[in-house]
Order: structure tokens, then sequence, then C-alpha cells
């Protein structure tokens, strides 16, 4: 065995990963953005996407929708030091799987090619609740809405239709039914 | 109409209604409305520090060992970037500080202006919460509510930043202490569940070989908590260990307190805590000082954790029972049920936990704080040992800087009384201890406070004597100068070959002239024969003192869990260490 030359102890085991969609309702006040995200960075917690904005122009309440990975020690800790934050309000925690949840991601498709490919890729896109956005002879913008890894799928298949630019939301979250998430 | 007031008006209004009656600080361009209207406030009391971080340090021994918050007032720029150490320092320990900023004037915020830095940017991470004041009818709500989350919950430090334009504009100050002292009372008080008590005193119940382990929390929860704590204890006759931080919780010299844990715990309180059956974690924080190596952690034990921090429960280690309240109200709600339903348990369960304290006896046997004294050289623990002999009967305050002396200060000198014990152990501050003993004598005139001290330490702050000199504070610097960062060539010793690389400080300053050239008195004791007649000395002297206490340069800090290691493979000697060296040799060759 070698001896350790660290005044700190081995790291142990690592329990599985999983991907968490965690929302934060927050005062929509200077800085607050900067808190959440600076809690991810310093304690090494991972942030795949995040969408915000606020949702009360009364009480000037945002609420972020970020989407991290971690084992399930983590993603408690995520919550927790989360609610720690003065001027976080409630923290919710969706694993992605949860069939309660519904996610949704809204992302841009700038096309450009010839009217055929294009047309081609306006069915693709029809699955996804396409709209068309702006058309010229030789481009396209469209809109779908979808989860995360359809829209990974379907820009691989927009790519040889002539695919030059995208634009995405990041995923956002809600409960089915009457429910709505009270406190936590 | 309400009467209009500055915002530097407003600044000290609000510290009066807080009932402040100190600040630690340090003036410069940004702050100066604040400075100025100083003079109008003759209940507050400034101490002028010679370094932002020395003033951060002295606000938390004055916090820590008044229980009140410590307030701390800095220019921008250089002087809040100067502060960062200290709140870092009390975030990690759970000190409660109000530091207060000046900030370059609102319009030139972001033009890189004179002394402008990011200061909200920078002190995020190391605070509690912190605020920029863009409009000065915020600023009485604002301060209130930094006293608010700083000394509510897990205690900590928020930073209100100011700019100078502020500080001059007037505004409102609509803040009554009726309407203080409403929302004080309306604090909501976690109400533990009978529920979560009933499954703790059953627990303790069915435990066979039980142990209490004790941290800061009940420091921080007040006087009544260690009072309660050592009430319970003296109920159940469970044995008692506790974290660096939560010494004096419980009288050290007690014969069911089996030391502090940890890296450089006593052998009986790290093998309690891996052979016990249930652990009865109070106020400390499972953090990676005490726990050794997580895997092996106390494999055999069921775990109850007290926390008032949620995210301290389950972040290190699980735990079969987690309860989130403050320590002071679950020891009285505990005790009140434990009392009413076990009337004689002291007794009845004697026999149960008899074979456990046999144990606990065997393994105290080993001695495990033993050092091989010297005649002829000062060997560090018995410094620290005489100078407990000779100021335990005074009502103590000590205060260390970090490294080998902070632990042979923890392992030697037994504290009885909460709040007499200031030590960097979170953020290890090197350079803590000096200012922190400014603090804690300010707020404790007239009682003895020593900073137990090494040498490369006290230098990194030797600047605050100045302080000491000038307020007239008759603290004692009590230096174990072995011209080594002792710790660090420790590590070196045992883990890099012995490569001392930059460890040994070549051109120290002669401390006793140093103490002169302050103003202040010089002692040196070089031989173990004069240390008791040269500590009284110090002792008597009402003028702050440098003492240069002259050790065995090489002596190392034991016992110690090797790193990687669990509780029960501690090392209790240098021929420990030796043995072990040499197997590993063997494998190599």
């Amino acid at each position: 065995m070698t001896k350790s030359k660290s005044a700190y102890s081995e790291p142990g085991k690592f329990g599985k990963s999983d991907y968490h969609i965690i929302v934060v309702w927050v005062d929509n006040e200077a800085g607050v953005l900067a808190r959440v995200a600076g809690l991810f960075s310093g304690r090494g917690y991972n942030i795949d996407s995040l969408a915000v904005a606020e949702v009360d122009k009364k009480k000037h309440l945002s609420r972020i929708t970020i989407v991290s990975k971690g084992t399930p020690e983590v993603i408690k800790q995520i919550k927790l030091q989360l609610n720690k934050l003065i001027p976080v309000h409630k923290v919710a925690d969706f694993s992605r799987v949860d069939p309660n949840i519904l996610f949704r991601e809204l992302a841009l498709f700038k096309l450009v090619s010839a009217s055929k490919k294009l047309d081609k890729a306006k069915k693709l896109c029809k699955k996804f609740n396409g709209v068309v956005l702006d058309k010229s002879k030789k481009s396209l913008v469209i809109q779908v809405t979808a989860l995360r890894r359809e829209i990974d799928k379907l820009t691989e298949t927009l790519k040889p239709l002539g695919l030059v630019s995208i634009s995405r939301t990041g995923a956002v979250a809600m409960t089915r039914g009457p429910e709505i998430f009270i406190t936590n | 109409m309400p009467k209009l007031f500055t915002g530097a008006e407003i600044v000290f209004k609000s510290l009066e209604d807080q009932n402040v009656e100190y600040i630690f600080g340090y003036p410069g361009g940004a702050v100066l409305p604040i400075y100025d209207e100083l003079k109008n406030h003759k209940s507050i009391k400034h101490i002028l520090a010679r370094h932002e971080q020395g003033a951060g340090h002295a606000a938390e021994g004055y916090a820590r060992s008044s229980g009140k918050p410590g307030i701390l007032l800095v220019t921008s720029g250089p002087g809040a970037t100067n502060a960062v150490t200290a709140l870092a320092d009390a975030y990690m320990d759970s000190v409660p500080l109000i530091c207060i900023s000046g900030q370059v004037p609102t319009h030139l915020i972001g033009t890189d202006a004179f002394q402008e830095c990011d200061t909200t940017g920078i002190t995020r991470p190391c605070t509690k919460h912190n605020w920029l004041v863009k409009d000065v009818n915020d600023l009485a709500r604002i301060m209130h509510k930094a006293f608010e989350v700083a000394t509510t919950g897990r205690p900590g430090p928020v930073l209100v930043d100011i700019p100078k334009d502020i500080q001059f504009k007037k505004g409102k100050y609509n803040f009554t202490k009726k309407k203080l002292l409403k929302k004080i009372n309306k604090k909501v008080s976690n109400k533990t569940n009978l529920k979560d008590i009933n499954k703790f005193i059953d627990m303790m119940k069915d435990s066979s070989k039980p142990i209490f382990y004790t941290g800061g929390g009940v420091v921080n929860s007040g006087p009544e908590a260690s009072t309660l704590l050592r009430e319970l204890v003296g109920l159940t006759g469970f044995p008692i260990t506790s974290t660096l931080q939560g010494l004096g919780a419980y009288p050290g010299d007690d014969s069911r307190f089996l030391g502090m844990l940890g890296m450089h715990g006593t052998y009986e309180a790290n093998n309690a805590m891996h052979d016990c059956d249930l652990m009865i974690n109070i106020g400390a924080r499972f953090d990676d000082r005490i726990t050794g190596k997580l895997d092996e952690f106390s494999p055999k034990s069921k775990k109850i954790h007290v926390d008032i921090d949620p995210s301290s429960v389950g972040k290190n280690v699980k735990v079969d029972l987690a309860i989130i309240s403050d320590v002071n109200e679950l020891l009285k709600n505990l005790i009140k049920i434990f009392t009413e339903k076990n009337k004689n348990f002291l007794n009845s369960n004697k026999q149960k936990t008899s074979k456990w304290w046999t144990q606990i006896q065997k393994w105290r046997k080993k001695k495990s704080l033993n050092f091989i004294n010297s005649e002829t050289t000062i060997k560090p623990q018995y410094a620290v040992q005489r100078l407990y002999e000779l100021t335990k009967n005074k009502d103590t305050f000590i205060t260390t800087e970090v490294g080998q002396h902070q632990m042979w200060a923890a392992q030697h000198y037994k504290f009885n009384k909460p709040n007499r014990w200031m030590t960097s152990g979170g953020l290890g501050t090197m350079g803590y201890g000096l200012p922190a003993a400014i603090g804690v004598q300010v707020a404790h005139p007239g009682k003895l406070v020593i900073d137990i001290a090494g040498e490369a330490s006290v230098l990194m702050t030797m600047q605050e004597m100045s302080t000491a000199v000038q307020y007239r504070l008759p603290i004692k610097i009590f230096i174990l100068n072995n011209e080594y960062m002792g710790m660090v060539r420790q590590w070196q010793e045992l883990l890099h070959g012995k490569n001392y690389s930059e460890s040994y400080s070549e051109a120290l300053p002669d401390f006793v002239k140093l103490a002169e050239a302050y103003g202040c008195v010089g002692i040196r004791a070089s031989k173990p024969s004069e240390l008791d007649e040269k500590i009284e000395e110090m002792i008597n002297v009402d003028r702050p003192v440098i003492f240069d206490c002259r050790v065995d340069k090489e002596e190392n800090c034991y016992p110690m869990i090797p790193s990687g290691k669990p509780h029960n493979q501690m090392l209790l000697g240098p021929k420990d260490e030796k043995e072990e060296v040499s197997d590993e040799g063997k494998t190599l060759v």
C-alpha cells in the first residue's frame, strides 16, 4: 500500500449520478442569479441548463429551472444549500424520469439550403410543434418545443438539411394535475 | 413628514437600536462620512485596528467570547478585500459578524474607480448574505435585516456595502425599538416533535456503548445549553467527547469527559467513537478532521444528529435520527421528557454500560497525551500544562493561532466554561489569535486573556500589538517558539521524507525587543526551571506582554490519525511512526 501524502482523506465510493430538474423560486433582485450559479460552481455541482425569468411581477418573484446531474446525496445537498440562500423562497426537485412532471424546452433552428431540403426539415419538425417564424427562398427559422433529448436528436437529423444556427432555452418544468408545489 | 437622516446617521441609529457597544475598523476614503458621524454617538466606541484582517478577527473574538455579534467597519477596495479572510473564517466557524464596507459613489460603480472592487461579488461565497445599498431609504431595513441574518439560525457573517453618496443622502429611518422587539419575539423557534424526542430517548435506553459527541453548536446556543448538556450527561452517565470548537461546553477535567476527538484527539475519544453503538452528535458537523476515513467511520453505531443547519445533516455521514433544532431548545425538551419517565436511569442503567466504561478505562490507560519531558529544553506540551496550572483558578480566556501549538493548547488546557476558547478551526487562519485576543479583552475588561501562539502565525498579524497598546488591553501573547512552521514541518517529516521545504524561519525577530518596540513587555523563557516564575511574571503584569517561550524545535504533535485511516488506527508517538515506516520500507525494497 502506498502511503497517502495528503492531509486529507481519500475519496470514498461514489453513488450513481442521475439527472434532476431543480426549480427555485427567488426574489428577483440584483445578483440573485449569481448567488444561485455561484453556489453551484463553488461547491462543484454541475449545471446542464438553466432557464430563468420573472413569473410574478407584483411580488418580484422569478422562477429558475436548473438541470443538474448528481448522486442522491449531492442532489439533496443542492436543495438544502439553495434553501439557505436568503432570496430563495422554495426549492423543488424532480427526477427526469418522474412521470408526474412535464418538461419542455424551446429551440430555434435556422436552416439555409435548397427549398426541397427546407420542406423536408419542416416536415421533420412537425412532430415537435414546429412553427415557422421566418422564411425566405434560401432559409428558414423554425421553432420547436420538445424534450431535451428529442431536440438533441432533431438537431442531428437537421444537420444535413442545412442547419446553420441553434438557440435553445434549457428545460422548464411543471407538475401534472391540479397540484402546485407549495413549500418544502 | 418624518424626519430625514443621512445614510451615515442611519447606520449609527441602527447600531444604537441593536445595542452595539464596539466597532472594530479602519477608515478610508469611501467610508469617511460614517467615520465623521462617529463623534455624535457616544455609546459606541470604535477600536482602530492596524489592518482590516486584524479588525475582523478582533470582531470575531469579541463575538465568540460575548455571544453578541461583532461589528466591522472598513473602506472600499483594499479595505474590503483585507476583511475577506476574517469573513471566510467567521463563515466556517459560525461567528456572527456584521461588516459594513464603504463603496465608491453609485455613479462610479463599474468604472474601475479609485479603490473600487466588486465587494458583494467577492464576499458572496463567504457571507451568509450581503447587500449593496442603492437607495438610502432601504438602508435601515437592510441594516436590521443584516443583524437578523447574522445572529439567527446557524450564525455567520454578513456584509452591507454602502456607496459614499448613499452615506451622504437623506432618507427615512422608520424603525423603532418596539418594532425590533416584536420581530425578535416572533422569531420561530424550532419546536421538535414529541415523536423524535421519544425516539431519541429510546435509542439512549437501548444503547450499551453510547457516546456524546458535541461541538460548537452547543457554545453558539448560549451558556444555558452548556448547563443543560452537563445535566444530560449527569442524568445518563454516558461518556462525552468534544470537537475543537466545542471545548468548554462540558468541563474538561470531569471524569466522563474523554478529551477532544479527531485527528489530534485522544486515544480513548477516537476509539470510543469507532466502537460505540450509539453516537449522539449535538451541534457538530462531521468535519473531515473529525471523521477521518468516511467509509470506516464508526461502522457499528446508530447515529443521532442535532443541528440547527439542515444542510449539515446528512452532508458527510448518514444518520438514523436527524433533529433540526437549536441545541438549547432540544435539550430543554429532551431533559424534561426524559426525567419524567426515567426517574432512576443513572443507577438502573449502570450495569448496561459498565463493560463499555471498563473498555474506555483501558484506552485511557494508554495516556495518549503523554510526552517525554526534558530537564534541559522546554517541551511545548509542558509549557501549555504549566500555563494551565498557573491560570486555572482565574477565569481565563484562551485564543490560539493555527498549527501544532493550537493542538497542544486544545489537548492540554482544560476548559470549564463555554466562550473561553477562541480558535480558528474551520478555515485554519494563521494570525487569528492575536487580534482575536484583542476582541476578547475588549469584551471582558479585567479578565486574563492569553493567545497561545506559534512564532510563524503570530507574525502574520503582529502589527495589532499596536492596537493592544493604544487601548491598554493587557493581552498576553504566549509564543511556543520552535522556529519552524511546526505543523508543516511535522507533515514534511512524516510524509515527505523530511524534506523541510521552506518551513524553517531563518530571520526571526527578537520577540523581547519587538515587544519593547511596540511599547509592551517582553519576557523570554528558555529553561524548564524558569518557566513557572516567568509565567507568573506575565500574569502579574497589567500590560500587553509578548512571551517568547523557547521550546523543543522538533517535537511532533501526537496522538494523530494518519490521513486515510479510521479512528481506531491512531499513532500514539514517534515509536509507532517508525515501525510503520520501516514496514513500508520493506515493501518498497
